[in-house]
């Protein structure tokens, strides 16, 4: 029995990093239905930002607390200069088009970044824990627990009501979910689509730059990170229903615990869990857990 | 029209090597590559788009190393054959599966098979030698033993005739009532149940003899190479080869050997001057030809050659 609340919190935190991959490619998918395999890259950049503005506030001397705010400023710069302007330029042309072309176009885009990336960042890896270091850690129940970790699972929570807030309560959420509703009566009634789409595209790339960022304390930065995350992004958001935030929520703490349990009980077999519980929940639900089939043209 | 086409392709694939010998190494390349894109370009033809194809063609060249080791099959054309063979068998499993999916739910399967697979030829030391890879030995032919040489011009030579062969077997599964079912797939699938055509059986098909024929691509690369390993089964392989596939073209069999033959031209050079940017080159490729060049390379020459309008 003693080992199941030291499970649970590494499960969950395993979730909430999991859960930052899945919910921005969830969210943009939802609105613009687009699957953004260049989400991945939106995912590696951030952490390369965040590692490298890390890095220079702790060789310039700066307070170690300054990290958190940090992490959210670099998610946020990489949002605010890539979102609008990959929206504007690529995606926009693909709204509408066969999900081959989409994929291709954003696929194209994941390969340009992933080059971008080794010669801007380099092709070593990168590590700038001083977040982690910072917070400590706790004893609960006589084990030791990174303090990090839970913050990690108090800020999933935050992110996951806070959408939530933002799509039922606010002027922005209505008008997006009257744009996924139907584009062209909203286009009519004086709704400046092409804006929404460019917003919920660049709140995709903001909560994957997040991810990135939260991630690099305790993982670090590496070329191959981005299709990593993409692929796992792409299994969570399926096995949660695309476009269910919720569900992707939920769909990350089944992943995470699968992948804690595997690590306790079969090592060998991690990193392949998360195909495991995709493959098995797709074959029952082949729209995801939370997702509903779509009508077919006849 | 076509056959001149074809002709003329064939003689700049013999006369090249012997001018330039170096450009042998690099065509066969072309046909192996060619294949394994044919494979994706099948598949690709039914709107189902596959980033997971570097497994099958790994899974050839593996297959090759494992006979030529394990099992003491040294001979070239069996070697080909159980490659073929193995990819096959491995995409009757997978297909059973992958057949219920389309569009992102495919693409995306695709590639996470294909990451499992990496991730166990890599951790698998025993059995696949881990990211070292597997040499591969020069195989002997109908009982004699060749020299490396001598290989290279069979691999060359005798894969033109097998591209010929396997083509026109393709060509022709493609104009068959199974292969014109594939664009009515992607047009309207409902619509072609309601005919009493049976989707998945079509797409099964399919997708049994793209993976076999990447498996065929696969082979070649691993005996030309000489040696295998798991970057072969690397995202970045899946992505080359639908690079491959929608940059020759999708209409018809010549179009992926096109794109597999520009593209490694191209990398010929690449290499040299920007190595480090190869996958930049590869996703700038694929943009601009889905924006300027829908029909692929090949459809620019073949409007090139077809003078007066277009049926």
């Amino acid at each position: 029995m003693d080992i199941i609340i030291p499970l649970l919190v590494d499960g969950l935190a395993a979730a909430s990093l999991i859960f930052f991959i899945a919910v921005g490619l969830t969210l943009v998918f939802s609105v613009l239905r687009v699957l953004n395999v260049a989400h991945g890259s939106f995912y590696s950049i951030g952490a390369y930002v965040a590692v490298s503005i890390g890095g220079w506030a702790a060789s310039a001397g700066l307070s170690p607390w300054l990290s958190f705010p940090i992490l959210l400023i670099s998610a946020a710069l990489v949002a605010a200069l890539l979102g609008p302007f990959i929206e504007a330029t690529f995606i926009r042309y693909t709204y509408g088009k066969p999900e081959a072309l989409q994929i291709l176009v954003t696929f194209a885009l994941f390969l340009i970044f992933e080059d971008l990336q080794k010669l801007v960042f380099g092709v070593q890896a990168h590590y700038q824990d001083a977040a982690m270091q910072v917070l400590g850690v706790s004893e609960i129940g006589g084990i030791i627990y990174l303090n990090y970790q839970l913050l990690l699972i108090a800020l999933a929570v935050v992110v996951v009501v806070s959408l939530r807030l933002l799509m039922r309560h606010t002027r922005l959420g209505k008008l997006i979910l009257a744009v996924v509703a139907d584009p062209e009566v909203s286009v009519t009634l004086g709704i400046n689509a092409r804006q929404v789409y460019s917003i919920a595209f660049t709140i995709g790339v903001f909560l994957a730059a997040l991810g990135g960022a939260l991630a690099t304390p305790t993982s670090g930065v590496a070329p191959g990170l981005g299709a990593e995350a993409i692929v796992l992004g792409f299994a969570v958001a399926a096995i949660g229903g695309l476009g269910q935030i919720e569900g992707a929520a939920l769909a990350a703490v089944i992943v995470g615990l699968s992948r804690v349990i595997a690590i306790y009980y079969a090592p060998a077999f991690e990193p392949v869990m998360p195909y495991l519980v995709m493959l098995v929940v797709l074959l029952v639900r082949p729209y995801g857990l939370f997702g509903t089939a779509q009508a077919r043209r006849i | 029209m076509r056959i001149a086409l074809l002709l003329a392709l064939a003689a700049l694939f013999v006369a090249f090597p012997l001018a330039f010998p170096w450009l042998a190494f690099v065509f066969t390349l072309v046909i192996s590559k060619g294949f394994a894109a044919l494979g994706v370009a099948v598949l690709l033809r039914a709107g189902l788009i596959s980033i997971g194809h570097a497994l099958f063609y790994s899974l050839g060249a593996y297959t090759v190393a494992y006979l030529s080791r394990g099992a003491g099959v040294t001979d070239l054309i069996l070697q080909l054959a159980g490659a073929v063979a193995v990819s096959s068998l491995v995409g009757l499993i997978i297909g059973l599966f992958m057949v219920r999916y389309r569009g992102i739910f495919f693409a995306m399967l695709n590639l996470a098979v294909s990451m499992v697979f990496f991730t166990l030829l890599s951790k698998l030391y025993a059995l696949t030698g881990g990211t070292d890879g597997v040499r591969i030995g020069t195989p002997t032919l109908f009982g004699t033993t060749i020299e490396r040489d001598t290989l290279e011009s069979i691999l060359l030579y005798g894969g033109l005739v097998l591209a010929f062969g396997v083509g026109y077997l393709v060509h022709r599964y493609l104009k068959s009532p199974m292969g014109e079912a594939l664009p009515a797939v992607e047009t309207n699938e409902i619509r072609l149940e309601y005919l009493g055509i049976a989707v998945p059986r079509v797409l099964l098909a399919a997708y049994v003899a793209s993976a076999g024929l990447a498996g065929l691509g696969g082979a070649m690369y691993g005996l030309l190479v000489g040696h295998v390993s798991p970057e072969l089964a690397y995202w970045t392989i899946s992505g080359q080869l639908v690079l491959v596939a929608v940059l020759g073209g999708i209409g018809g069999v010549v179009g992926p050997f096109v794109g597999a033959f520009f593209l490694e031209i191209i990398r010929s050079f690449a290499v040299i001057y920007f190595d480090n940017i190869w996958n930049l080159i590869i996703g700038a490729g694929l943009l601009i030809v889905i924006f300027f060049l829908p029909r692929g390379l090949y459809g620019l020459i073949e409007r090139a050659t077809q003078r007066g309008p277009r049926r």
